[in-house]
């Protein structure tokens, strides 16, 4: 990963920790284990309450008709890379 | 016997659904269900667990025409799951996506015949019970609450005439339809005023807005304050609505006021409980009283509220707090002060203490344990369970795991607190003002997740 990549990783981990109010430290979610269910144990809740947090910081709307939706919350390391990928400020 | 119409639709070709953006036929409907109700195994209980609206409205549909019941509990998890077939052992579950759940499993059909050119519309005896809904019981199994088809309409019927939709309405739900609400007011809603509903069920803020602005007007959104805060957070601009009905949780007067004004629209709020359906709304700018639906009114006894009237076929008490405003014991209005005090209810997801409790302390390695409400419970902004737990030989994330079997993921405990030992009284009861004492004194440790 490009050192750009890991410090939005980094800032991605840190809004999600803030955002959720989770009991953790932003380097300790694993960058790929699943946000959803059994690894962060986030719920559709969380995922708005990011989805949120992710258009206000990055400029940019998450869509469930998007098919890759799944694909983006399955991990803090995809998440990041689509933020990367559609990122408008 | 009476009966009652399953759509109020009056022609054939007019629209019963938007899916994606194109319309759907009473005709395409009527011949839709009518092969799905060929089509199903031989079970007489349903858990209908279609994603696309429209196509869990032909499946339900579908098992009304074919006399079968639709089981409708609080949560899908594995252990709710079986609980369902302990009660039904006949249940299957009808899917239109995924991998469904532990249960013989009908998929809804990939392609259909081409409807009759002049299907009847079938008239379903009021007295039919269709739907069985349950609510958390006290001891960990869910009690049954039957809903009969005549009573179900004209809970709807009379929902319509307050809210003024009819047949020209279109109507997207943010709420899923295998609950109350959503089944109420995005389902038999349009079925029974011949309003179109869509077939999503949009989530993000952005996926609302689309949804909305694809349909004609007068368009009506069905939602929570969860959603409606969210949208009005994310989005700059606003399609113009016709009608916004919230439910499921208090909404404040600023988040009411201020979606009024940004959709354009009236916003009322709906209330009612599993066991009479819905029996009063407000429209919550215009102040904090609640109307009963037509012909339903509320008789205080002693300190029982009773419902009755309209569409509720016996009188049932009523388990919240409430202050009648009329004069005399029999009032048309009155102030809802708080829900049942066992009642949890998260982004529109219902359940009790009791049966979180019981299901903490089924879990083999818990010796005790108990759910905390959140204290303070501002509109609007989602507060989270907390649980003080004695479970020695327990890891956090065993725990977790195991009750991701039991309890819906919203309900799981954030924070999830190991102790040594439960404040019980002599009684072995535990007085919630010791059980937040001692978590007030193990946050001030900042001991939010102590290794077992």
């Amino acid at each position: 990963m490009s050192e750009a990549n890991q410090e939005l990783q980094n800032e991605v981990a840190g809004l999600v920790v803030s955002a959720l109010n989770l009991d953790i430290k932003p380097d300790e979610i694993q960058a790929d284990a699943p946000l959803y269910g059994e690894g962060l144990g986030l719920d559709s809740i969380d995922i708005l309450e990011v989805a949120l947090v992710v258009s206000k910081h990055f400029g940019f709307q998450l869509r469930a008709d998007n098919a890759d939706n799944v694909r983006i919350f399955s991990s803090l390391a995809n998440l990041t890379r689509h933020i990367a990928a559609n990122r408008t400020k | 016997m009476p009966s009652l119409p399953l759509i109020a639709h009056r022609r054939l070709d007019a629209v019963m659904a938007w899916r994606g953006n194109a319309p759907v036929s009473v005709r395409q409907f009527l011949g839709e269900v009518g092969y799905v109700a060929g089509q199903l195994p031989p079970g007489r209980h349903v858990l209908n667990l279609c994603g696309d609206r429209y196509r869990f409205t032909v499946a339900l549909a579908a098992c009304i025409v074919s006399g079968r019941i639709s089981l409708l509990p609080s949560t899908h998890t594995p252990e709710m799951v079986r609980q369902m077939q302990r009660i039904a052992p006949d249940v299957f579950c009808i899917v239109d996506q995924g991998a469904g759940v532990d249960l013989p499993i009908f998929r809804y059909p990939e392609s259909t015949p081409p409807p009759a050119a002049d299907p009847a519309i079938p008239e379903i005896d009021c007295a039919q019970v269709v739907a069985r809904v349950f609510t958390s019981g006290s001891t960990g199994v869910p009690l049954p609450h039957v809903k009969r088809w005549g009573s179900l309409v004209r809970n709807v019927q009379a929902e319509a005439e307050r809210l003024g939709i009819g047949a020209l309405h279109a109507i997207v739900g943010t709420v899923p339809p295998q609950h109350m609400y959503g089944l109420e007011s995005t389902v038999l809603l349009p079925l029974q005023c011949g309003a179109a509903l869509h077939a999503g069920r949009p989530f993000y803020p952005a996926d609302i807005c689309t949804a909305l602005s694809n349909l004609p007007r007068p368009r009506m959104l069905v939602t929570t304050p969860y959603h409606l805060r969210a949208v009005l957070t994310d989005q700059a601009t606003l399609p113009a609505v016709d009608q916004l009905l919230s439910a499921t949780a208090p909404l404040s007067q600023d988040l009411a006021s201020e979606a009024e004004s940004r959709f354009g629209a009236p916003l009322y709020e709906i209330y009612g409980c599993t066991e009479t359906g819905q029996l009063a709304t407000r429209r919550t700018t215009a102040g904090a009283e609640w109307q009963t639906l037509p012909a339903v009114h509320l008789r205080r006894e002693g300190e029982v509220i009773w419902a009755e009237g309209g569409h509720i076929d016996s009188p049932t008490g009523l388990a919240d707090v409430i202050e009648l405003t009329g004069d005399g014991p029999v009032s048309t209005t009155f102030l809802l002060h708080g829900r049942h005090a066992d009642l949890v209810n998260i982004a529109g997801k219902r359940t009790s203490l009791a049966y979180l409790n019981h299901q903490l302390n089924a879990i083999p390695g818990v010796q005790d344990g108990v759910f905390l409400l959140p204290r303070e419970d501002s509109p609007g902004s989602i507060g989270r369970l907390t649980a003080l737990v004695v479970a020695p030989g327990l890891t956090p994330s065993d725990l977790t795991r195991a009750l991701r079997e039991r309890i819906d993921p919203v309900f799981l405990p954030r924070p999830l607190l190991f102790v040594d030992a439960l404040p019980r009284n002599a009684t072995g009861k535990l007085p919630s003002q010791l059980a937040q004492d001692l978590l007030a004194t193990l946050q001030s440790r900042g001991a939010t997740r102590e290794p077992a």
